[in-house]
């Protein structure tokens, strides 16, 4: 059999697919374990207790000096401001792609902006945000925005411009005015493709966020991580880093289960 | 009475002609067909009389006033793909039309009178066998059946003429026929003038009342375009005879 036709039964699959994990948690073990028996205060590679100690401090002990559970507040207090900025971003891309998307006016007037807006390199604004908004929420949501919004507004206006002319065509030949073609045909065939859109957004966001939380900011996932850096804290780091990972995962897993139950009919529109 | 009315119709691509000098009129519940090879420009015909393309010179008069220059929904349509929405039911599909009528503002309606509509449109439903997929959506239909289903949401919007466009191309020859007589019983109920554009001479036959064929004099010479080269009128009684075949 050629190596192209080998496929792994079920069990097989489950375990190939957990197998990296694993390597990465045992070689990970062994290099900690290595590091502690040649010197005991390694701060390099924390052992599993270390972190478990150090964390159930972060997650159960109330801050000495702000009275707060750090890992529930810093988790609260980024969750907050990726919401907000995608959020924004996700009603000002959905509004703005479907508009341009539909107007050839709006198209000629906007695309080329839009294009050329995309090219700017958010975090190079960042300084301008920070002088114009100061450092406070404004400005890390607004940071988010503008490296996200950008992105779903050219792929909305593709999606947009992907819809068959013959599906327009049948729509006006039905009576539709461009109002009603665009709430009852080109919006809610743009949901679920926001919804991808969005995906592909969590990424850049999370960065732009923690980003702008190490510059700036008193709380937050970002914020802690460069703060305890000082300490060479890698206790800290290591499991917080492995949080805000598993929250991204959370997140898309959630936008996709959102996808698939409010739009059961995506799926296999999408496969014809 | 003629419901259109093509004269000295050209069509121009970049200096190639691909509609030369046509004249055509069309008579109310009258059924055209018209044939000709691929790229003879029939289709570029209908996308003119449904205004998604304009003639380079000449004029197209509907209802003794020229065609406006944007699809209405006078003149319904059905395609060979795309022509229904994917994100709608079977019903909601057909509920559409009626909904974009009835509501100016959300082209959608709530309540009792919504009531009403899904009765008119589940018994548009019935007629073209889509009943019992009322619920599904255009995806898990075959390709007959969102065939029969674009009729369906095109005949419940009540133009005055429809015009299809290789409609049933894409199918396979049973499915084909079976359209066929559906097509046929629903043009003989409602007497709607019909406009279908196919290559496919013996459905032209089938189903048409007057086949028109259309063809380039010389295929590669693009300094002469397509012209109508017969017109042939075709008898009920013939028609019935092929059908019976």
């Amino acid at each position: 059999m050629r190596l192209i036709n080998l496929h792994p039964g079920k069990r097989g699959s489950k375990i190939l697919a957990i197998l990296p994990f694993v390597l990465l948690f045992a070689a990970y073990l062994a290099a900690s374990a290595a590091r502690h028996e040649a010197n005991p205060d390694d701060k390099l590679l924390p052992t599993l207790s270390q972190m478990a100690i150090a964390m159930r401090r972060m997650a159960f002990t109330q801050d000495m000096a702000t009275g707060q559970f750090l890992l529930w507040s810093d988790t609260a207090a980024s969750i907050t401001r990726l919401i907000e900025g995608l959020s924004i971003s996700a009603l000002i891309s959905f509004v703005v792609g479907i508009s341009v998307g539909m107007v050839p006016y709006l198209k000629k007037l906007l695309v080329p902006f839009v294009a050329a807006f995309s090219m700017v390199p958010p975090l190079a604004v960042l300084p301008i945000l920070f002088i114009i908004a100061g450092i406070g929420e404004i400005s890390k949501v607004t940071l988010i925005v503008i490296g996200t919004a950008p992105f779903m507004m050219r792929d909305l206006i593709l999606r947009v411009e992907e819809i068959p002319a013959a599906q327009i065509i049948k729509a006006q030949t039905l009576g539709g005015s461009s109002w009603q073609i665009a709430l009852r045909i080109v919006v809610p065939q743009m949901l679920p493709r926001l919804i991808d859109a969005l995906r592909l957004s969590l990424g850049p966001a999370w960065l732009y966020l923690i980003s702008a939380e190490a510059i700036a900011a008193q709380d937050g996932l970002g914020y802690r991580i460069f703060l305890v850096r000082r300490y060479f804290a890698m206790n800290i780091i290591i499991p917080y880093v492995i949080w805000i990972t598993l929250l991204a995962f959370l997140f898309d897993i959630a936008l996709r289960l959102i996808q698939s139950y409010a739009f059961p009919w995506f799926a296999g529109a999408k496969s014809q | 009475m003629s419901l259109i009315q093509i004269k000295d119709l050209w069509q121009i691509y970049n200096d190639r002609v691909v509609l030369e000098n046509l004249n055509l009129s069309i008579v109310e519940k009258s059924f055209v067909s018209i044939v000709g090879p691929s790229g003879c420009g029939k289709t570029t015909l209908l996308r003119m009389l449904m205004s998604e393309v304009f003639c380079t010179r000449g004029s197209i008069l509907f209802d003794g006033t020229n065609l406006p220059k944007e699809p209405t929904r006078e003149r319904g349509v059905v395609f060979q793909r795309y022509s229904v929405f994917p994100h709608l039911s079977v019903l909601d599909n057909v509920l559409l039309p009626i909904e974009l009528r009835s509501c100016r503002i959300l082209g959608k309606i709530l309540g009792s009178r919504r009531y009403n509509m899904k009765e008119e449109a589940r018994t548009m439903l019935d007629h073209v066998g889509l009943l019992r997929a009322a619920t599904l959506y255009p995806a898990q239909l075959s390709g007959g059946m969102q065939q029969r289903l674009a009729l369906a949401q095109a005949l419940i919007a009540k133009p005055r003429v429809l015009l299809l466009d290789e409609p049933f191309s894409a199918l396979d020859p049973g499915t084909r026929a079976d359209i066929h007589v559906l097509t046929n019983r629903l043009w003989e109920e409602t007497k709607m003038t019909v406009v279908m554009v196919t290559h496919d001479i013996s459905e032209a036959f089938r189903l048409g009342t007057r086949v028109i064929v259309l063809e380039r004099p010389l295929a590669d010479d693009p300094t002469k375009g397509a012209r109508i080269t017969h017109d042939i009128p075709v008898h009920p009684r013939t028609k019935t005879k092929t059908g019976a075949i």
